[in-house]
């Protein structure tokens, strides 16, 4: 094998000027944090509105909350990040798209909502699972108390169902930390294009995948450690999530 | 709106977009779904026996897959797969890998890991009562896992495992990075080379909702079937 | 006695002179089983593997058919001549493997392609890890941009977004710049040429960076070639272009760099550079019209491979 090995390449000043190789790595991982926090929070958000939808007694929510969830789950997130990037400036009218073409960290923008939004249908159908598995004789009680259903779902449904969910919606927040790569298509400069990038500029492949995949690596690590801090922090004590 | 859009360029292309870029993507999925659930169910039985040693590689081997984004363990195996060739078979140079064998190289290895984790519910879904039985009958693990556990884990878990195969379908998109020629990426190189973005991603976002679509509910009348029989 | 040592001297010789022969005669038969590298790798597998760009336009591109041609993609095909009278082979297929800047080179590493030929700037630090054959082309890397955009220099490129592809020299030159003259630029790596300069024709970007030959290529074959200008500001001076081939292997380089020279030395070499510069080229019939430069034509009389750009202005 003659691969020339050289893991002093990450000392070595990077051609963009902005310090070494390791200081462009680091960059790309700030960036990659970035995006996912937004991205979530925009899934959370739209999430959680329409997996409560979809347990709404009434037929038209139901089927929104359908619709939405199926149209966001059919299509690859790569062909959806294309559609927000590409297709969508185009059909907008020509002062507008022009706008948003050449809006500064239009590849941030663009990927935090487009990884957003696929993820809130993920999001969407967890918060139905959790909804759906409480004893219906929560809601019944609710009821018989004179909640309304809003305030049913405030104050009784969702805060158990959330705990509930805690645990898959950690392994969804850690899909969309690894979702972030596939922004590197439409110019977001993540982790992954910060390696790829150094293996370009400084042609030692293994080492600069090798420092993603690290970096990667404790990621995950450290989400998983905090969320479980989170879980112990909100779990009720005696119910099914508690100790 | 759509004045000046030409939708005859979808026409134009559809032999190349179909021809070679659907039958990648489909042979891709059809391909490393078969490799991955082979690979994948071996993994669960790895995890599940009580050897630490075959557990602690499962695991490790899991837990590292499901950690990384599927673009970088592609940009790895791309690179990697003809000096790991080279390795595992002794040459004297690394053994040449095309764009195809490389993508199913990769896409075996990380999808085994999900399957492994759905066949691995799957056997613990299994009630005692029958490996139990089984060993009570006298045969061997190899035929208990063969005859009676293997078979009732997977039609438990079929629906789920046609889900990520539908998952894996639309993962495939992903091999765009390398410039290799799937459906998306004949059907980008069709866009770049006319200038028809527009036209050209409208269509390959339809056809994978499409096909997803169908797929996902003959999954979903499958899971009723199944349902309703047990 | 005078016959014996007479005798005795000519036998010496006589059997000095035999273990020559039968030394040169060994040295025959092991030089043919003693391939090495990439010529041994092709006499055992009878396929030789060229790497392909999808649209560095002539260079190597494809055409309607999806079939890759091209300026180097001919030169390389009368490579595979060489080799295949070198090897002495009856057959020798050739297959055609698609590859972009940035991957270009580590698939020539791992074995993937045995040469690429394409638009590939020869360079020191890429020499570190490949080697080059006869150099095939100079251009200089410049930008281009629409002309309502009215950007002539540099440093007009102040603070806007600039595409450039990624892995090429290109992109490294603009990045350089960007931090050497303090220019604030937002760069947009584009995967291939093509998508640079659709960056630019959609008004993504106000200018890609690419080697000037590859620019007069785009705003060609673009729907409105008036619409665009290349900068007469040039990012580097002109740099050679050759076919790439693994390093440490002379026996196949050898073989490369004779073919190449023989070509370029030749009248055919130049009827070969009409075909793609001063004719109609497919799929579009566009003709590029550019004349040999004066120094491209000394590099054809004397063909060299070296990486220096002052070479060829010292030639």
């Amino acid at each position: 094998m003659n691969y020339h090995w050289n893991w002093r390449v990450f000392w070595e000043p990077a051609p963009s000027g902005t310090g070494t190789y390791l200081d462009m790595l680091l960059s790309g991982l700030v960036l990659t944090i970035e995006t996912a926090l937004c991205a979530w929070i925009i899934a959370l958000a739209f999430g959680a509105v329409i997996g409560v939808l979809r347990t709404l007694p009434s037929k038209t929510a139901s089927l929104v909350g359908f619709a939405y969830v199926e149209f966001f789950r059919n299509m690859p997130l790569l062909v959806q990040l294309f559609l927000w990037y590409f297709v969508l400036p185009e059909l907008l009218p020509r002062a507008s798209g022009l706008w948003l073409k050449q809006l500064p960290g239009a590849p941030f923008y663009t990927a935090a909502i487009g990884i957003g939004l696929f993820m809130s249908a993920r999001v969407a159908e967890q918060t139905r699972a959790g909804i759906s598995s409480l004893p219906r004789g929560q809601k019944l009680a609710a009821t018989a108390l004179g909640l309304t259903t809003a305030q049913t779902y405030r104050y009784v449904l969702l805060p158990m169902a959330f705990r509930i969910i805690l645990p898959p919606l950690t392994s969804e927040f850690l899909s969309t930390i690894k979702n972030t790569s596939v922004a590197l298509t439409i110019g977001l400069i993540e982790l992954t294009a910060e390696a790829r990038a150094m293996q370009e500029f400084s042609f030692q492949v293994f080492e600069a995948f090798t420092a993603a995949t690290v970096l990667y690596l404790l990621i995950n690590i450290v989400v998983v450690i905090v969320m479980r801090f989170v879980e112990r922090g909100v779990a009720v004590p005696g119910y099914i999530t508690g100790k | 709106m759509f004045a000046n859009f030409d939708f005859d360029v979808i026409r134009r292309s559809l032999t190349y977009l179909f021809f070679d870029g659907m039958t990648f993507t489909l042979t891709l999925t059809s391909l490393a779904t078969c490799g991955g659930i082979i690979f994948g169910t071996l993994l669960a039985m790895m995890r599940l026996s009580g050897f630490w040693l075959l557990s602690r590689f499962a695991g490790l081997y899991v837990d590292l897959m499901r950690s990384l984004p599927l673009v970088l363990v592609i940009f790895w195996f791309y690179f990697l797969v003809p000096y790991i060739g080279q390795w595992l078979t002794g040459a004297s140079r690394p053994i040449r890998v095309g764009a195809f064998a490389s993508s199913l190289v990769t896409f075996t290895l990380f999808e085994a890991a999900y399957f492994s984790e759905i066949m691995r519910a799957g056997i613990q879904s299994i009630s005692r009562g029958q490996p139990a039985a089984a060993q009570a009958l006298g045969l061997t693990y190899g035929q208990t896992m063969r005859y009676v556990v293997l078979p009732q884990a997977f039609r438990n878990m079929l629906p789920v495992l046609l889900t990520q195969t539908i998952v894996l379908f639309q993962d495939t998109s992903l091999v765009y990075v390398l410039s290799i020629p799937d459906f998306l990426g004949a059907a980008s190189k069709v866009a770049q080379r006319d200038g028809r973005l527009v036209e050209m991603y409208l269509f390959a976002a339809l056809v994978y909702f499409v096909i997803s679509c169908v797929a996902s509910f003959g999954v979903r009348r499958l899971q009723a079937r199944l349902a309703f029989a047990r | 006695m005078l016959n014996c040592s007479i005798g005795e001297n000519s036998m010496k010789r006589l059997r000095v002179m035999g273990l020559a022969l039968a030394a040169s005669f060994c040295a025959a038969q092991a030089d043919a089983e003693e391939l090495s590298g990439t010529l041994r790798k092709i006499k055992e597998t009878g396929v030789i593997n060229i790497g392909y760009r999808d649209s560095s336009i002539p260079f190597s591109y494809l055409d309607d058919n999806q079939k890759p041609i091209g300026f180097a993609i001919d030169i390389c095909l009368k490579i595979v001549d060489a080799v295949k009278k070198e090897l002495k082979l009856d057959k020798l297929t050739v297959e055609f493997n698609p590859v972009t800047s940035s991957t270009r080179i580590p698939l020539l590493a791992n074995g993937t392609i045995d040469l690429e030929c394409g638009s590939t700037t020869n360079n020191p630090e890429r020499l570190k890890q490949v080697a080059f054959t006869n150099t095939h082309f100079l251009t200089a890397t410049r930008f281009i941009s629409k002309k309502s955009s009215k950007l002539s220099s540099i440093e007009d490129l102040k603070g806007k977004s600039v595409a450039s592809t990624s892995g090429t020299t290109n992109i490294r030159q603009l990045t350089e710049a960007n931090a050497a003259r303090n220019l604030g630029i937002n760069i947009i790596p584009a995967k291939e040429h093509a998508e640079s300069f659709l960056m630019v024709e959609t008004d993504r970007a106000v200018a890609a960076v690419l080697d000037d030959i590859l620019l007069a290529s785009f705003a060609a074959g673009s729907k409105d070639p008036d619409a665009y200008v290349i900068s007469t500001d040039a990012f580097s001076k002109p740099e050679p272009y050759g076919i790439m081939l693994r390093k440490d292997d002379p026996a196949f380089k050898k073989v490369a760099d004779d073919a190449t020279s023989a070509l370029y030395r030749s009248a055919e070499g130049q009827k070969l550079y009409d075909r793609w510069f001063m004719q109609k080229i497919p799929p579009k019939g566009l003709n590029l019209n550019v004349p040999i430069g004066a120094e491209l034509k000394k590099a054809f009389a004397k063909p060299t491979d070296s990486p220096d750009p002052d070479f060829y202005k010292s030639m």
